[in-house]
């Protein structure tokens, strides 16, 4: 069995899409309630590695992209979730990875996504003295 | 900094590192809390250096985002183009020329070289072996005059285009570029017998500031301090990109995690670097002329995903387009992003005369051990400067010296073939 035979069946239902870009780029759509269970097993049971997670402000809301790396074979499996637009909201993993700990921080400050559940939630590169409540890598609504 | 803060309830005493240091490039601030010699906790500040290329990636067009990119770090000013044109290149699904991928290798692995030198100085230099700082340094001077050679630039090469590279190597000046890369090799003999003969070396890196195989899991650091923990990842061979599945190299693996094992890792790769430079000139040479571009004419909406190992680890890019001339969404990744929280398990197991070279080991892209005060706890009042740290870890190093009789004493013998040509 493949490795991304092994993504598919042990994800099983949480998968709601999944799409293969090409050879090596592969991404998952799951519901935001799932993202530690399935960051468990992508990471413990798949010994994936955790790249980094991707925060976007889109026009129907916000998407975080989780990479991780599956670096016996060079694939990168991307976990999609979206996030409600007015209150964004999910569960933090770096309970589960401990690299995800300054990635969360990152899109907490710049996205203005909480995370539930983090350690250490304070500011990562932003000044103490930047305003509460400006999340710079927010789209500005078109005039 | 107005930042020296001392914990109420705990007596522990924190020392400030940085946010400035000369001798790197960029800057970071750690907490380091110890009680007496020991350091139990640290803390790391950043941002002093938050540009926010992100944004400004979204509002230039895709080949104006190759130069932006380069301009992340001075060092690392190849890698980044390099995990950016191989997203882009995800995205559009184009084939580069081989010629434009050997290319590619070539100054990629100049600059590994290069900026692995700079490291093993600065190592040098924070263990009080000042003679292997300015060699180091010194023989970096032929590898930059390598890159000037090919690309006009001693940094920022300007070398990446989506699909392909901006300028050809003249067949005619690979016999040069190969001289000059064997000249490198003796200096290369030089450190590594510094480093793997020298007990003072031994006694001041072995054991310390150990990250342990699972730690790098979990901590999911990658590039060199990864590998000297004994995890075995290498973009260039597990994700193969451009040319390195064409020539013949190996990946640099050890066991310990230990400082030593990541300077060994370092020096090692060196020559791993030299020989894909030398394949990929004998590559180069079997290519038609001038085909370095795929001409990539127009951007698909959708997503790319490119990463590249730089020398300290992988880089990593995500694109995402909605069918404009330029990126809706880019992410960037610096592998020191995923290194530097290592230091948080790294440095609290030793002394604070082994904190600077600890935090030295993962060669941060923004490390900054300059500035540094120790405070004490109740008056606030600085006992330690930067100074003083770098004092300890030197003086540590003299110690040792006085304990281990070197016999015969070793003295580095420069090589001559090297000298003063450049």
């Amino acid at each position: 069995m493949n490795v991304v035979e092994e993504v598919q069946q042990k994800l099983d239902k949480k998968i709601n899409k999944f799409f293969k870009k090409n050879e090596q780029r592969y991404y998952i759509d799951i519901d935001a309630k799932e993202i530690v269970p399935s960051a468990k097993i992508m990471f413990r049971d798949i010994e994936c590695r955790f790249a980094i997670a991707t925060g976007t402000h889109t026009p129907q809301g916000f998407e975080i992209l989780y990479h991780f790396s599956h670096d016996k074979t060079g694939k990168i499996f991307s976990l999609r979730v979206a996030l409600d637009k007015n209150a964004p909201e999910i569960e933090s993993i770096t309970s589960i990875i401990t690299g995800a700990e300054w990635i969360e921080r990152e899109m907490w400050e710049m996205l203005g996504i909480n995370f539930k559940n983090h350690p250490n939630l304070k500011r990562l590169l932003l000044a103490p003295d930047f305003p509460e409540g400006v999340y710079p890598l927010r789209q500005k609504p078109r005039e | 900094m107005g930042e020296f803060q001392v914990e109420d309830k705990k007596k522990q005493t924190i020392i400030p590192i940085g946010p400035y240091h000369p001798l790197q490039e960029e800057a970071e601030y750690f907490k380091l809390y110890v009680e007496g010699e020991k350091v139990t906790k640290l803390d790391i500040e950043l941002g002093y250096q938050h540009r926010g290329i992100e944004k400004l990636c979204e509002t230039r067009h895709f080949d104006q985002v190759v130069f932006l990119v380069e301009r992340i770090c001075g060092i690392c000013s190849c890698s980044h183009p390099f995990a950016h044109v191989n997203a882009v290149e995800d995205l559009c699904g184009v084939d580069v020329p081989i010629r434009a991928k050997y290319i590619r290798c070539i100054i990629a692995e100049l600059e590994r070289l290069h900026s692995h030198l700079l490291w093993l100085g600065l190592a040098g230099h924070f263990l009080g072996y000042n003679t292997v700082w300015m060699w180091a340094w010194k023989y970096r001077e032929p590898v930059l005059d390598i890159c000037e050679f090919i690309t006009g630039n001693r940094n920022h090469y300007a070398m990446f285009k989506i699909g392909g590279v901006r300028q050809d190597i003249d067949n005619n000046d690979i016999p040069q570029i190969n001289k000059m890369c064997d000249d490198l090799i003796p200096a290369l003999d030089m450190f590594k017998g510094a480093v793997m003969d020298d007990p003072v070396i031994h006694a001041r890196t072995k054991g310390v500031g150990i990250l342990t195989k699972q730690e790098a899991i979990d901590y999911c650091v990658v590039g060199p301090t990864a590998r000297a923990s004994g995890v075995d990842i290498d973009v260039r061979r597990d994700d193969p990109c451009a040319a390195y599945p064409l020539v013949d190299w190996k990946v640099i693996v050890t066991p310990n995690g230990d400082v030593f094992d990541k300077v060994v890792v370092r020096v090692l790769e060196m020559y791993e670097s030299v020989k894909i430079i030398k394949g990929c000139l004998e590559g180069l040479k079997k290519e038609p002329k001038g085909e370095i571009d795929a001409k990539v004419k127009s951007f698909p909406p959708g997503e790319g995903i490119g990463h590249y190992e730089a020398p300290r680890g992988e880089v990593f890019h995500y694109v995402l387009s909605d069918g404009a001339n330029r990126p809706a969404r880019y992410k960037v990744r610096a592998p020191s992003y995923m290194n530097i929280p290592s230091n948080q398990v790294a440095c609290t197991r030793g002394t604070i005369s082994d904190a600077a070279i600890t935090l030295a080991a993962v060669d941060p892209c923004y490390c900054c051990t300059e500035r540094s005060a120790v405070l004490d706890e109740k008056t606030n009042k600085k006992i330690f400067g930067w100074e003083d740290l770098l004092r300890l870890s030197q003086e540590k190093t003299e110690r040792i010296k006085k304990r281990i009789p070197l016999n015969p004493p070793f003295v580095p013998t420069e090589p001559t073939s090297v000298k003063g040509e450049y």
